[in-house]
């Protein structure tokens, strides 16, 4: 028994109180949407559904499928930019490594606010170019998700000898393509999948930028309903949370069938 | 070098792939490659020429640029100047994946998400060989290393042996123009070295492919080589058979590091060399003035009478054979290697006396 590790009864009381913390929120707003007069129904829940009541929800349906189209650019790009480039510069120029590191990581410290006043006139351009359409706030959010995108991919890079795999793929005939799909991606899966959820809960959650951009999404459509239903917009509030929570968890089991399979 | 383990019955030709195209082999030549790491230049202007079929060591210390060589000859590395040839044909250009070799790695190199057979039929899967045809030939390089029974696991449930002779049969696969080992033995614990060591060269002499065997292990490259070129410096020092190069080193640097020496002092007298009471013949350059001689503990004997008086330092028992160190009355230490039934023990007077055998000299610092 480790002498400095707390005794059972004060982890049952950390975990009490943090878990509280947590819990008493959401539970306050589950309470909250099941309210009906002086009982409970599920009557606002069921309202979401219900054709009368189409038109007030319409925001957030649309700004839904606009945050669903956005996670799938984001992740495009995680994928197809951001893991590319780490796997150039861990094979070829590993001399980059620490200055990229800092790039990439730099917009953790940058406050969204911030972001946007840099963002603004280059959407500016950006809109006369590709027009006003809510995915292109992806460029936006690949800047954003970049640092948490980049730590899960990192750590599977550095799991796995990348580089001795990558030539003996190269001396078994392998060209770059068979190379990258075929070897180096399967390997990295577990850091790609955790990079790719994270991306998607990053993406659903952001409000400040969009907000700021005069774009439609998930968050900003919440502010709008809430101020005509509170019901609704506690009830979506409570849908999103779950759907990050599934994520997350989804992102953990990833990383523990990685660890599984590596320590048998 | 005796085998421990018994020799395993290969499959038979007809029904091994792998054998029934073993081929002739493939010339391979190093042409003044030069090879630069930013102001470092590693490889001096490297010659080299190995015989279709040949299995040929590159044998050195770290550093000597024995893996950058084999690294320039699989297009792993650009070389500065120079050629590469493969056959006839120049590859210097060629990438890596269309150079028609085989590699065997250091470190594990076998695809963790691939089972055994699928690791093992890579190459012919990128070679456009239908699934079904590439699984049989996996299956029969699998046999050719007698693994076929472990098709179905994966890298991490083998062992390092294991995973290197799966290594070494995914290499062989595709039936390479030539086979590249860069060390593939150093990460193996001593027995299973031996083994697999002895193992490569039954396969090679088998198939009758080129081979080019990086090693910094004398022993390794003495065992199982036709011909040794060792490397210092960027160099080849010496380029020869294991007997050659044992019997007649051509440089005091091929005799440090190629067996086991005594550094003992001599004068040179030409041809020969004194060394004591005795007169050697001098292998190499003929030796002037104080020298310093190489003497091998076996070229060395504990006698009754006569020879050098010596005190005993250290005394190994190594099977068949002692190996002792003893300490002349003139401070000399030497190494003598005797039978082992001869036995000796610490601080024990004994004589020895020194074989007319030819021996390496250098100038005495």
């Amino acid at each position: 028994m480790n002498r400095l590790a707390p005794s059972r009864a004060t982890r049952w009381v950390i975990a009490i109180l943090v878990g509280a913390f947590f819990v008493v929120p959401m539970l306050s707003t589950l309470l909250y949407t099941l309210r009906d007069g002086d009982g409970f129904s599920l009557v606002h829940w069921t309202a979401l559904l219900d054709p009368a009541k189409a038109s007030l929800y319409a925001p957030i349906w649309a700004g839904l499928g606009n945050s669903l189209v956005l996670a799938a650019v984001t992740v495009a790009i995680v994928l197809f930019l951001l893991a590319p480039t780490m796997i150039l510069v861990h094979l070829r120029f590993p001399r980059l490594r620490p200055g990229f590191e800092f790039l990439v990581l730099l917009p953790i410290s940058i406050p969204a606010i911030v972001l946007v006043v840099g963002l603004a006139p280059i959407y500016q351009q950006l809109g006369r170019m590709l027009g006003t359409g809510a995915w292109t706030l992806a460029f936006a959010y690949g800047i954003t998700v970049l640092p948490f995108a980049y730590r899960a991919i990192q750590a599977s890079i550095d799991a796995v000898d990348i580089r001795t795999l990558t030539e003996a793929a190269r001396s078994l005939g392998a060209g770059w393509g068979a190379v990258l799909l075929r070897v180096i991606a399967p390997n990295l899966r577990s850091g790609l999948l955790a990079a790719s959820l994270i991306s998607v809960a990053v993406v659903l959650g952001e409000f400040t930028i969009a907000s700021l951009l005069n774009r439609q999404v998930f968050q900003t459509a919440l502010l709008v309903v809430k101020n005509t239903d509170g019901y609704a917009a506690a009830v979506f509030t409570l849908l999103a949370l779950a759907f990050a929570f599934a994520l997350l968890i989804a992102i953990g089991l990833a990383g523990r069938a990685r660890s599984g399979k590596a320590a048998s | 070098m005796t085998s421990p383990i018994p020799v395993r019955e290969l499959p038979r030709t007809a029904e091994n792939s792998l054998l029934a195209e073993a081929g002739s082999g493939t010339r391979v030549e190093f042409r003044g490659i030069v090879k630069d790491y930013g102001s470092t230049r590693v490889l001096h202007g490297l010659d080299l020429d190995i015989a279709p079929g040949e299995f040929v060591s590159l044998l050195g210390p770290s550093g000597c640029g024995k893996t950058t060589a084999l690294r320039v000859l699989a297009g792993l590395e650009q070389a500065n100047g120079g050629a590469v040839l493969l056959g006839d044909a120049d590859v210097s250009g060629v990438p890596t994946n269309r150079r028609d070799i085989g590699m065997v790695f250091q470190s594990y190199s076998l695809f963790p998400h691939l089972r055994v057979l699928d690791n093992t039929a890579f190459g012919l899967r990128r070679r456009k060989v239908a699934r079904a045809e590439a699984a049989r030939r996996a299956s029969d390089a699998l046999a050719l290393v007698g693994l076929d029974h472990l098709a179905d696991r994966f890298p991490h449930e083998l062992s390092g042996g294991q995973q290197q002779r799966v290594a070494l049969a995914r290499a062989l696969v595709t039936e390479p123009r030539v086979l590249l080992l860069d060390e593939p033995l150093s990460a193996l614990d001593a027995k299973v070295r031996v083994q697999l060591r002895d193992e490569i060269r039954r396969i090679q002499l088998r198939l009758g492919i080129t081979t080019v065997f990086v090693t910094h292990d004398q022993e390794e490259a003495l065992a199982v080589s036709d011909r040794i070129a060792v490397m210092n410096a960027g160099r080849i020092e010496q380029i020869g058979t294991p007997e050659e190069l044992y019997l007649a080193p051509a440089t005091p640097g091929v005799a440090a590091f190629v067996g086991l020496s005594s550094l003992v002092p001599g004068v040179g007298e030409g041809s020969t060399v004194r060394v004591w009471e005795w007169s050697l013949p001098v292998a190499g350059d003929a030796a002037a003035g104080e020298v310093e001689v190489f003497l091998r503990p076996e070229n060395v004997r504990l006698v009754a009478t006569g020879g050098v008086e010596a005190v005993v330092q250290e005394s190994t028992f190594l099977g068949s054979f002692r190996r002792t160190l003893v300490r002349t009355a003139d401070g000399v230490l030497v190494r003598v290697q005797h039978p082992a039934s001869e036995r000796v023990e610490y601080d024990d007077r004994v004589r020895i006396a020194v074989d007319l055998e030819p021996v390496s000299v250098r100038p005495r610092p």
